[in-house]
């Protein structure tokens, strides 16, 4: 490819791939959780008997399409059709009969109430969703970059240096009320003004793809399916700055396939002369590196990611200065999430109109959630906010596999636990903060009544506190007097008294602690005391647990008179505990969680609750 | 000064590709831990050489990442997520029992260097949970069970 030297120049290539005519598109999903379900034998088998027919279509390997449940993924986009959880074995099927003669393979379609559904707008996973910044997840090809161009991509760009000032770009920005997507919700164009008006340089512009928090991972499938729009989104910003040379994108170390790829945007990129020297004739130099993290969830927050990137320990540090003013390196920097990154170009590209149409009022826009834990569709989910967490769980997710649902735990270890009867209010920054949770890293677990809200509140503060650096005493001290506390009323030794002993730590370690980790560590014990406070008296007071999950082992009993032998609560148990003997089953209450999935996968009713065990 | 001439030629090419550049110190030690697969207390100090930066600075770096090891690796490394969507699914009992079946505990290495084992905050694979990561390839929880005969196998 030739190194574009203007706007019109990339006009003119972008006009030359849309004109193309291209062969229909198989694209299966080869995102991190479709791979581990088999994606890639799918994709070489399908790639293979394709081309040995000589089929006029093109099979090529997308990022995450979502709906990691049911992977892998295959979507067949000239018809249109989604296959779900299709094995290398029915390859030769799906090219028999629906790419040679058409036909859909009903057995791996969605089967709704009414039958097959072959399309993701008659799928209520996909229905309800409104794709903004996971537009092109799923829908291009990430490792090629004019795919991206195709899908409308650099366009937003070609259109800032083509015919916008920096300060218009702001403006716009401004104007859209995009606010921050890493969790805190800071409106990103007052931050872009407040960098551009410091005077000193060079400045920088850091992206933030460290995402930390057990239960999230759509910055991973940003930066896996679709890199160029977090790339694009950071060129966009270094114009509007100013006096910007040099960006960094912080990835985490687990996330080795989103490193690959973005290595590779960027050097296709470079080569383009979308990055680099004079980017599009028009005299801005940048150029993005990726930083790979080191295992380390406090460089999610800011002063610290840059510690990281400088070479130092990550650790928060207190500074009477914003990152705007003194940021990497001492100079002002712009440190945007991921999904931030992501929505500018199509603001850009669409206005800020366009923007503020969808969403709320305070709160403009979509957000991504990773919808985990215990419902039946699992995966990422794109929704405008208000909508509500009931639509969310119960429409979207599909319900509950089985069991009712009892809460949802909403923004990771610094969010909070939010139950079922405030299902109703609709999602924005606001509301969640009011009801004492956060957006956060926008993670989303479904927890039904045999999850215990005590041991899910110690499990997040187990986290945080092994995550604490260590440099402030509140944080570090704090947090681990609270797990102590937590560790003895999970264990049936709690006091009383321990509820407003944890109350007034938690107050005491949110108000003083030095960074946003210590600061929003205690609030998934706080908000599990406000709404399950019967819980944890339960656990103090009568030294048992009411979901019946912090049991002493061997909660479960199988009925031998009443056993059939049918296998079916070893296939459900999820932690391999029931071991067969020589004439039945067993549960060895070594490994037995309590989780109760036996039961309801037997037939006859043959394992039994032994009787409520003192925690 | 460079004693070990096996550790020079691995680790010369390295140094040589971040010389005068800022901000290098978490890559490169992830580079030459890449290479050598642990970061040796020889290696600790040539990258302190190098940088240039007191060894003990180098070392107050290093041990901030959990991702930076200063005692030899198994030739496998089994992770196990512990994220909260596993933990909700029944990531706590597997730790349990490849504990067991390794007779070791979470974060340590088997005698023979065979295996490490350790748990990990999340892998972003929540769907799937539980997941364990065996060498970089995610399983999911229906792969479980092939998991206990490749590990006896392994260490036959």
């Amino acid at each position: 490819m030739i190194r574009l030297s203007s706007v019109q120049a990339f006009g003119e290539l972008r006009e030359e791939l849309v004109g193309v005519e291209r062969k229909p598109q198989i694209r299966v999903c080869c995102g991190t959780g479709c791979r581990a379900a088999g994606a890639e034998e799918v994709f070489a088998a399908l790639t293979a008997e394709a081309s040995q027919r000589g089929l006029p279509v093109e099979v090529t390997s997308s990022g995450c399409q979502g709906w990691c449940e049911r992977g892998p993924l295959v979507a067949v986009e000239h018809v249109p059709l989604l296959y779900l959880q299709v094995s290398p074995f029915d390859v030769a099927t799906i090219v028999d009969l629906t790419l040679e003669r058409g036909q859909p393979i009903e057995r791996l379609l969605y089967q709704g109430d009414a039958g097959p559904v072959p399309w993701r707008d008659g799928i209520p996973f996909y229905r309800r969703q409104g794709r903004i910044i996971l537009r092109n997840c799923g829908r291009i090809d990430p490792t090629d970059i004019r795919d991206y161009i195709r899908a409308g991509g650099y366009s937003a760009l070609a259109k800032a240096l083509g015919g916008m000032t920096p300060e218009g770009v702001i403006a716009e920005v401004k104007r859209s009320r995009l606010r921050g997507r890493g969790g805190a919700g800071f409106p990103t164009g007052r931050k872009w003004e407040l960098c551009r008006a410091q005077r000193r340089t060079p400045k920088y512009i850091v992206c933030n793809g460290d995402e930390g928090d057990p239960g999230a991972f759509m910055d991973r499938s940003v930066l896996e399916g679709d890199p160029h729009a977090a790339l694009e989104g950071m060129i966009i910003a270094a114009y509007a700055v100013g006096d910007v040379q040099e960006g960094f994108i912080y990835v985490r170390a687990e996330y080795p396939l989103a490193v690959k790829h973005l290595t590779l945007a960027i050097a296709q990129a470079e080569e383009l002369g979308l990055l680099g020297k004079n980017i599009l004739g028009s005299g801005l130099d940048f150029s993005i590196e990726v930083k790979r993290g080191a295992g380390a969830f406090v460089c999610g927050e800011s002063t610290a990611l840059m510690y990281s990137i400088e070479g130092q320990r990550g650790m928060p540090r207190e500074s009477p200065f914003r990152s705007v003013e003194r940021g990497l390196w001492g100079m002002p920097t712009v440190l945007n999430n991921v999904k931030t990154f992501a929505s500018v170009p199509l603001i850009i590209d669409h206005g800020a109109d366009w923007f503020t149409g969808i969403g709320t009022e305070g709160s403009p826009g979509t957000q991504v959630f990773a919808l985990t834990g215990k419902v039946k569709n699992t995966g990422l989910v794109e929704i405008p906010m208000g909508i509500t967490i009931r639509e969310l769980v119960h429409e979207m997710g599909g319900g509950l596999p089985r069991g009712r649902c009892k809460a949802v735990q909403i923004g990771g270890p610094s969010g909070g636990c939010i139950p079922e009867a405030l299902f109703d209010t609709p999602i924005d920054f606001d509301s969640l903060q009011e009801m004492g949770a956060m957006m956060g890293s926008g993670g989303l677990v479904v927890m039904d009544d045999a999850d215990c809200m005590v041991a899910v509140a110690r499990f997040f503060l187990a986290f945080t506190q092994q995550e604490s650096c260590g440099k402030c005493t509140p944080c570090r001290v704090g947090t681990y007097q609270m797990l102590r506390i937590m560790d003895r009323i999970v264990d049936g030794r709690g006091e009383a008294g321990d509820i407003e002993r944890l109350q007034d730590l938690g107050r005491w370690i949110a108000e003083t602690s030095l960074c946003g980790l210590g600061r929003t560590a205690p609030n998934p014990v706080l908000t599990t005391i406000r709404y399950f406070r019967d819980e944890y008296e339960a656990h103090i007071r009568d030294r048992r647990c009411p979901a019946g999950a912090c049991r002493s082992p061997g909660g479960f009993r199988i009925a031998d008179e009443e056993c059939v032998r049918c296998g079916l609560c070893q296939d459900a148990c999820p932690d391999d505990a029931i071991f067969v003997r020589r004439d039945g089953f067993s549960i060895d209450p070594e490994f037995c969680t309590g989780c109760g999935r036996c039961v309801g996968a037997c037939p006859v009713a043959a394992v039994v609750r032994t009787e409520e065990v003192a925690v | 000064m460079i004693a070990d001439r096996e550790l020079e030629k691995r680790i010369s090419p390295i140094l040589a590709r971040y010389a005068g550049r800022k901000g290098t110190v978490v890559p490169l030690l992830q580079d030459v831990q890449g290479e050598f697969g642990w970061l040796s207390p020889e290696a600790m100090q040539v990258v302190a050489e190098e940088v240039p930066l007191p060894l003990a600075r180098l070392y107050g770096v290093a041990s901030f990442y959990t991702h930076f090891y200063f005692q030899p690796r198994g030739k496998h490394v089994v992770r196990v997520c512990t994220g909260t969507a596993c933990y909700i699914r029944g990531a706590p009992a597997l730790v349990g029992r490849l504990e067991e079946e390794l007779g070791i505990r979470a974060g340590e290495t088997t005698a023979d260097l065979s295996f490490t084992l350790e748990t990990v905050n999340c892998v972003g694979c929540c769907a799937l949970a539980p997941v364990v990561v065996v060498d970089d390839r995610v399983l999911r929880k229906r792969d479980h069970k092939k998991l206990w005969g490749w590990i006896r196998q392994e260490r036959r």
